[in-house]
């Protein structure tokens, strides 16, 4: 991880990090007929700053220490503190994104907001900058966790190695016309890949791709063979079976060209999207077929460049 | 939202892993393809859908999707929902049609996870 695109990763997970994710929940409140007295006490033994003022979960304002200073200065009789608390609260709700809430922090110079549901409008939490930049800290922790655990397994088995070429090899049986079993080649391939700790993305494009090739192999083949191959700095998947080939390739490659039965596609396939999905995963995807012989389908998926161009 | 919001949102209820309601969802999408599923969908999606065969469960499983909701009151096989447990995926069933389903998500904020152009 560089340092650039660790900045990156910042701006985005304050777009992706929700108020309500990183907010105080269990907000100590006062109802707006408790008196500036017990609101005192209150102060005093929570050690607050202030508190929002509710009615029925709803928010009728704000109460702060300031508003009870001015209120012991004055030396008032004791009232309500909805005759004091401050109304009009500017607030954000639980569903924006916590760069929303940076902007407002930075345009009113406020030092805490009052959450609320969008739904109904009711007091959920309260957040202050503290709140985000915790929220931030820990989820970059645990995503730099990820990617430190993700390399490590794969690595340090190629490490070990000592050869001018070391490869993983495994090997897979696809039956044709059995769609009960359609997928579980795909994910015996995908837990296989998560176990090597590579990282997730990459596996997530792997998965994809051999899901889509095997269910090629059951809806128009007898069956066929896929063969895995893990290298230092990529994965190549080979699809081979023995028959019936495809005629047209060019045409097969087209997005929405589709041969395909409609009891296929009563199973949400077959819509010519297949081939298009296989190439949009891998880096680099070669189609080979002879008609009455067989067809053998090559992907290759770099571990190095995965990462950065994966935008799924 | 959790997955227990959109139980709520959706008047559904849990048929897989009803342990995960509190799991994030913050994107949705509704489709019957699940080719295009598993083209477009980013991650950690919520998948509305018609379709019931365990194909669905494998798509949720190869392209990492949060949950899976049937519209329609359908439900799935058995094996099926054996198949869901087993991959950790969560399942629910609305009697909402799937234009209603998605209008109350969208609603209630949860925005599309399909990638499509701007």
């Amino acid at each position: 991880m560089t340092a650039e695109n660790k900045i990156s990763k910042v701006q985005e997970l304050v777009y992706e990090i929700r108020v309500g994710d990183v907010m105080k929940k269990n907000v100590i409140t006062v109802g707006p007929q408790d008196r500036m007295s017990e609101f005192g006490k209150i102060l005093r033994e929570k050690r607050i700053s202030g508190t929002p003022v509710v009615d029925q979960g709803r928010l009728m304002g704000v109460i702060s220490i300031d508003d009870f200073i001015r209120w012991l200065a004055e030396r008032q009789e004791d009232c309500p503190v909805e005759r004091k608390m401050t109304k009009n609260v500017r607030t954000l709700y639980a569903d924006e994104p916590a760069v929303q809430a940076v902007n407002k922090f930075d345009q009113l110079g406020f030092g805490r907001f009052v959450v609320i549901d969008r739904r109904d409008e009711k007091l959920v939490g309260i957040i202050t900058k503290g709140d985000i930049i915790e929220g931030l800290l820990k989820k970059l922790e645990v995503d730099y966790y990820d990617e430190q655990t993700n390399h490590r397994t794969i690595q340090s088995f190629f490490d070990d190695v000592l050869a001018d070429k070391a490869a993983l090899f495994f090997q897979y049986s696809v039956t044709g016309h059995d769609f009960n079993k359609a997928g579980e080649t795909a994910s015996r391939i995908k837990t296989t890949l998560k176990r090597l700790g590579i990282a997730p993305q990459i596996v997530r494009r792997v998965a994809i791709a051999t899901y889509e090739a095997e269910m090629n192999l059951i809806i128009y083949t007898e069956g066929g063979e896929i063969r895995v191959r893990v290298e230092p700095h990529k994965i190549l998947v080979r699809v081979e079976d023995s028959g019936p080939g495809i005629p047209d390739i060019e045409k097969a490659l087209q997005p929405g060209y589709s041969t395909a039965p409609e009891w296929v596609r009563e199973l949400g396939f077959g819509a010519g999207m297949g081939l298009q999905n296989i190439r949009k995963c891998t880096s680099k995807m070669g189609l080979m077929s002879v008609v009455g012989k067989g067809t053998q389908l090559r992907m290759n998926i770099s571990l190095d460049d995965g990462v950065a161009s994966e935008t799924n | 939202m959790t997955l227990e919001d959109v139980r709520k949102i959706l008047d559904a209820e849990f048929i897989a892993c009803g342990e995960l309601l509190h799991r994030d969802v913050k994107t949705a999408c509704g489709s019957d393809l699940m080719s295009d599923v598993l083209a477009f969908v980013k991650p950690e999606g919520l998948l509305l859908t018609g379709l019931t065969n365990p194909q669905v469960v494998r798509t949720a499983e190869m392209a990492d999707l949060g949950a899976v909701c049937f519209v329609r009151g359908k439900k799935p096989d058995k094996q099926t929902i054996k198949l869901a447990e087993a991959k950790n995926i969560p399942m629910l069933t609305t009697p909402l049609s799937m234009f209603e389903s998605c209008g109350r998500l969208y609603r209630d904020g949860v925005v599309s996870c399909f990638e499509c152009g701007k």
